[in-house]
């Protein structure tokens, strides 16, 4: 488990002191993928260097199963960060080294032999399926491959944890994906907490349990992913939403007069977000039936986030005009979230 | 073969074992010198590069005097220098004349510039190269041997042909403390007696060394660029 406590980190700029991180606490359980988001500067990649202490945090404590690191000596720290590993946006191999020498690494002082370091080194490789590139140097390989080197020379003293800073930020999207599962492969088997960092919501949506959004050194909300997809509170996390749900095109459609998203005379645009994890009534069928209208579902965007559906559907209700408001009341009632984006009934 | 020899290089033949002396003399100054000079001039960079400001081993005061210094010696020319430290070169190798007098001024004029050499050669190392072996848990001995050292064979090779090479030239105005080579032959011979051919036999035997520095250095540095 890590407990981040009232984390500060100030830098000194030339005159001026800049605080990254302001008092920020976070508990990661174990075994869980946490994500922590935000834009850049927002201060994610300084509170995950306060994890190893690869920057001291300013004051706060950070406690790593029950252990205060900040009160570790010198030796002592080093002997606990060999239990966390780290991977990085640009990978940060070692270039006058094979992939098998870059995976080696990390273990040498680590007492076992040269046949074992071998054998452990082969293993790694073929985890992260590269058993074949073992002689080969980074600048030969692709980026996904630099990356899952990296991810194996930091998996080679079987860390408890396992630190993502931007690991696929520099990646095409295919290759993106393919580091993501095999994140959460090394999750599911090894067992291992991952952080990750990222400002992509693509990241967080596919992996995380459980989310930290930052901005300005604060986490301005966090807690589980699904609940954070379905019911985002502060305006950056929605913001984020917005970049990963193709519901939001909606507003745009509408202000560019995009046929068929443009309601006639007397019809409603109206959103319907779904919010809780079991939306499994025919809502709109019996909406329609109960309150004889017509239901023209123009958009939907349902994804699978946290292991349930998310999302919702826009639409036009076409009928009588207090029926249609009816029908947005009971739709509200089975908690669903209804949002009208325009209300052709009224002239004005 | 003899016969076309002292027709091209009359004055050469007839000072053979003077030459072979100062090439010997040239070859064991470059030697002592860069040799005392690589270790020393390799410290100091190491040190300036892990104390600097955001280095692993951050550490203002020394950063400071060991910039100053550097910046000291490397703005006083080298023919001033050879007669400014001559007490310092009495003190310590009992004379001031001759190839071991010169042993001292050389390395006092040529760890300055190494220093400066292997700094720019560590400073390629890429910062995240560091971080991450950090983050594996490696000690500051670790991170300069295995990281700064390892990962910079090849700058490292480049910029100690070109410290050879400079000390190369440096040893010629050695000459001036009486401490022989090839630089004082020339001049010896080839100037003060206008005996022309031995002015460029010592060229070509100079042309000959630093192509082979150069060829090595390029060599070593190749092999560990990938």
């Amino acid at each position: 488990m890590i407990e981040l406590a009232d984390i500060v980190k100030t830098f000194q700029a030339g005159d001026k002191q800049v605080d990254a991180v302001k008092n920020v606490s976070l508990t990661i359980e174990d075994g869980e993928i946490f994500g922590i988001i935000g834009f850049s500067g927002a201060g994610k990649s300084t509170l995950v260097r306060c994890i190893n202490l690869l920057g001291k945090p300013t004051s706060g404590s950070v406690k790593i199963d029950g252990t205060d690191l900040m009160t570790l000596s010198p030796k002592e720290l080093r002997a606990e960060r060999k239990k966390i590993g780290m991977i990085f946006q640009h990978f940060n191999l070692m270039p006058s080294r094979t992939v098998f020498g870059n995976v080696a690494f990390p273990l040498k002082g680590s007492g076992l032999s040269k046949e074992d370091i071998q054998k452990k080194v082969r293993k790694l490789l073929s985890l992260v399926d590269l058993s074949d590139k073992e002689n080969a140097y980074p600048a030969e390989l692709s980026g996904g491959q630099k990356q899952r080197v990296a991810i194996a020379r930091a998996l080679a003293n079987d860390p408890k944890i396992l630190l993502s800073d931007e690991a696929t930020s520099a990646l095409d999207p295919q290759t993106t994906g393919a580091i993501l599962q095999l994140l959460k492969k090394l999750n599911k088997e090894l067992n291992i907490t991952i952080v990750v960092i990222t400002h992509e919501m693509e990241v967080i949506k596919e992996i995380c349990n459980r989310v930290a959004v930052m901005e300005n050194g604060v986490v301005v909300e966090s807690g589980d992913v699904f609940d954070i997809f379905a019911n985002p509170q502060h305006p950056l996390t929605k913001n984020f939403i917005r970049t990963t749900s193709n519901l939001s095109k909606i507003e745009q459609m509408v202000a560019d007069h995009v046929p068929g998203v443009t309601p006639e005379k007397g019809d409603v645009l109206a959103k319907f977000s779904y919010r809780q994890k079991d939306v499994s009534e025919p809502l709109i069928s019996t909406a329609a039936k109960q309150f004889d209208l017509d239901i023209n579902i123009v958009l939907a965007d349902v994804e699978i986030i946290g292991g349930a559906p998310i999302g919702g559907t826009v639409v036009i209700l076409h009928g009588e005009s207090d029926r249609i408001d009816n029908a947005i009341q009971y739709i509200r009632n089975k908690n669903v979230g209804v949002e009208v984006i325009k209300d052709a009934r009224n002239p004005f | 073969m003899h016969e076309i020899l002292s027709e091209i290089f009359p004055n050469l033949i007839n000072k053979w074992p003077d030459f072979i002396k100062s090439i010997q003399d040239t070859f064991i100054m470059v030697l002592w010198a860069g040799g005392i000079g690589f270790i020393l001039g390799l410290g100091f960079g190491i040190t300036i590069t892990v104390t600097k400001p955001g280095g692993i081993l951050e550490n203002r005061p020394v950063f400071q005097a060991l910039d100053k210094i550097t910046n000291l010696f490397r703005s006083i020319p080298f023919i001033i220098l050879l007669t400014a430290v001559m007490p310092l070169t009495r003190l310590l190798m009992g004379t001031a004349i001759g190839v071991q007098g010169a042993i001292v001024p050389l390395v006092l004029g040529s760890v300055p510039f190494f220093t400066r050499q292997v700094q720019s050669a560590l400073a390629q190392t890429d910062e995240g190269l560091v971080e991450a072996a950090e983050s594996m848990g490696c000690s500051p001995w670790e991170i300069i041997t295995r990281v700064y050292l390892r990962e910079s064979i090849g700058p490292l090779a480049r910029a100690t042909t070109i410290t050879a090479i400079s000390l190369l030239g440096l040893t010629a105005m050695a000459g001036a403390v009486g401490a022989g080579g090839l630089g004082d032959f020339a001049i010896r011979y080839g100037h003060d007696r206008n005996m022309q051919d031995i002015t460029w036999a010592t060229v070509i035997v100079l042309v000959a060394a630093v192509s082979i520095i150069q060829i090595t250095g390029d060599k070593i540095a190749r092999k560990n660029t990938h």
